[in-house]
């Protein structure tokens, strides 16, 4: 379990991380969202220890990180942000030094080095010194460092930052592989991240704790949940027809692809009565769907007072 | 494995694995010998020991021990590798002994590669080696003390020119603290037992002391204090400025 309690870090005047509390279960991959400077890595820097928290407390399964610190990093698995390490070193000596702190001896030793090198696709670049890599290869270093002692909790920092897409699926593809039995908590700022690999999303904005809660319930929030969008050849035509609907609350078209989005009255739906509509009255439509809601709207709504609290 | 014996050994490692260990051994021996023959007299002096050879490591030390020292914690802090390190399950104190160690034992890397001139001396003469394995000593020490202000001033900045100059800086100002550069800026305003006390942390003193043969123990006190110090001040000041 990975547990803060009432967690703050100041800056002189600055409160980077203002009184921030959640608990992540095994099982759970915590996505930490924000916009930048809202105080995500100055949290997992504490998680990890590197930074002493002003008050308040972070336990890392059920090790306080201040009193007793090695325990806690023993059972924890860190990638700080920018995935560091030492340029002048080759993949394999790298892993194998942080093996050795690790206390990896041996036999296991030998296999969790040959498993994540598996796993990360490194055995083509192990002795190539890491300055020379690309930045994908980096960050899978920078990833396989943080799993090399198949820890049971794990905190990535930014890990699919900067890498292609395909390299990403790859990085999701792995914390998915390994989310059935550890804690993991990732930061990031791609919406579509959380979907593609988190089962709860926390979001912070200037230090603040604003939102706990799993992707689908944060999609909920959003006007658009449950609305419903659709392109029709004649958008004015097709709006004039929706307005008949009762249960439709208001009716929007975007003025650069002419796509109509209809927004339900508070707990309506009104998929099947936009359907019918469409059908009845021989609406040329090319497209239908339901809205889930758009986490992007969603975030700007909870975060953006604060950014410009802050700012001010 | 111990984890002071794994910072060191990957420290140590990184010298090496860098033009920058052989540059700075290559020029150790070369100014080490060239001052040892032209300006100390080596042969005109017509005695068989390495007083001139000695005298001048602490003006060599003066600019190369910071040249060691500047990366150690400095460049750590700039490519971020420092919260890498110190979220792996070791003691500040295990990184910073590991380190200040590897870079120690860089330095006696090179010293111990000055043993021609040792060779030589025996060769032409009948030198009292005694003198000489304490000065290697004496020498060896305040090596060591130079590394290790070097290493905590290192640890306060993430640009390494800064760290090598404020380096040379406060390494020259303890040289010659026994000396009136330093001492009348002191009388000026402090009281006499300030400036005996200021004048007893020169570094001069103590090696000369050492490099005569004698070895007495307040000057071997006084190097393991000065590095026990800058190393503690060292662990403290990344303590504080983790953030930075």
């Amino acid at each position: 379990m990975i547990e803060t309690s009432q967690l703050t870090k100041h800056y002189g005047n600055l409160t980077a991380v203002d009184h921030i509390s959640f608990k992540a279960q095994p099982g759970q991959v915590l996505g930490f969202l924000g916009p930048n400077g809202a105080g995500k890595s100055t949290t997992m820097k504490m998680i990890a220890g590197f930074l002493a928290p002003s008050s308040g407390s972070a336990r890392v399964c059920g090790f306080d990180v201040e009193t007793q610190p090695l325990e806690a990093k023993r059972v924890l698995g860190y990638l700080p942000e920018g995935a560091p390490s030492y340029g002048e070193m080759t993949p394999r000596v790298f892993l194998e030094f942080v093996a050795d702190l690790r206390g990896l001896t041996g036999d296991l030793r030998r296999r969790r080095l040959d498993d994540v090198i598996g796993r990360l696709h490194l055995d083509k670049v192990l002795s190539q010194p890491i300055d020379t890599l690309s930045k994908g290869f980096k960050r899978r270093v920078g990833l396989a460092q943080a799993i090399l002692h198949d820890p049971p909790a794990l905190i990535l920092d930014e890990p699919t930052d900067g890498l292609d897409p395909n390299q990403k699926h790859e990085v999701r593809a792995l914390i998915n592989a390994m989310a059935r039995d550890k804690i993991i908590v990732i930061s990031t700022h791609i919406l579509e991240e959380v979907h593609a690999v988190c089962n709860r999303a926390v979001i912070i904005a200037a230090g603040k704790l604003l939102a706990d809660a799993t992707p689908a319930e944060l999609e909920a929030r959003s006007r658009y949940h449950g609305a419903v969008s659709l392109t029709a050849a004649n958008a004015e035509q097709a709006r004039a027809a929706l307005a008949a609907v009762a249960d439709i609350e208001s009716i929007e078209i975007d003025p650069q692809d002419q796509r109509l989005t209809a927004f339900p009255r508070a707990g309506k739906a009104i998929f099947a009565a936009v359907s019918e509509v469409v059908k009845a009255q021989g609406i040329a439509v090319s497209e239908l769907q339901l809205e889930a809601g758009r986490l992007d709207e969603v975030f700007r709504t909870i975060t953006q007072p604060h950014v410009k609290e802050a700012r001010a | 494995m111990n984890p002071v014996l794994t910072v060191f050994k990957r420290e140590l490692r990184s010298y090496f694995a860098t033009p920058v260990a052989y540059v700075f051994i290559e020029i150790f021996l070369l100014l080490s010998g060239s001052f040892t023959f032209y300006l100390g007299g080596f042969y005109q002096r017509g005695q068989a020991d390495l007083e001139p050879f000695f005298s001048f490591h602490p003006w060599l030390y003066l600019f190369l021990v910071p040249a060691v020292a500047m990366r150690l914690w400095a460049e750590e802090r700039k490519t971020g590798t420092i919260e890498l390190l110190l979220t792996l399950p070791i003691t500040m104190w295990q990184a910073v002994l590991g380190k200040f160690l590897a870079a120690w034992a860089f330095v006696g890397v090179a010293l111990a590669l000055t043993f021609p001139i040792w060779i030589t001396v025996n060769y032409l003469g009948d030198p009292d080696n005694g003198v000489i394995v304490t000065s290697y000593i004496g020498s060896f020490l305040m090596a060591g003390a130079f590394l290790a202000i070097g290493a905590c001033i290192s640890a306060t900045t993430r640009n390494q020119v800064i760290a090598f100059i404020l380096t040379v800086v406060v390494c020259f100002l303890l040289l010659l603290a026994g000396y009136p550069l330093v001492l009348d800026f002191f009388r000026s305003f402090a009281p006499q037992a300030v400036v005996d006390a200021i004048s007893g942390l020169s570094f001069l003193t103590h090696f000369d002391a050492i490099s005569k043969g004698v070895i007495d123990l307040r000057d071997l006190i006084y190097f393991a204090l000065t590095i026990g110090f800058w190393l503690y001040a060292n662990a403290i000041v990344i303590d504080l400025r983790k953030a930075d």
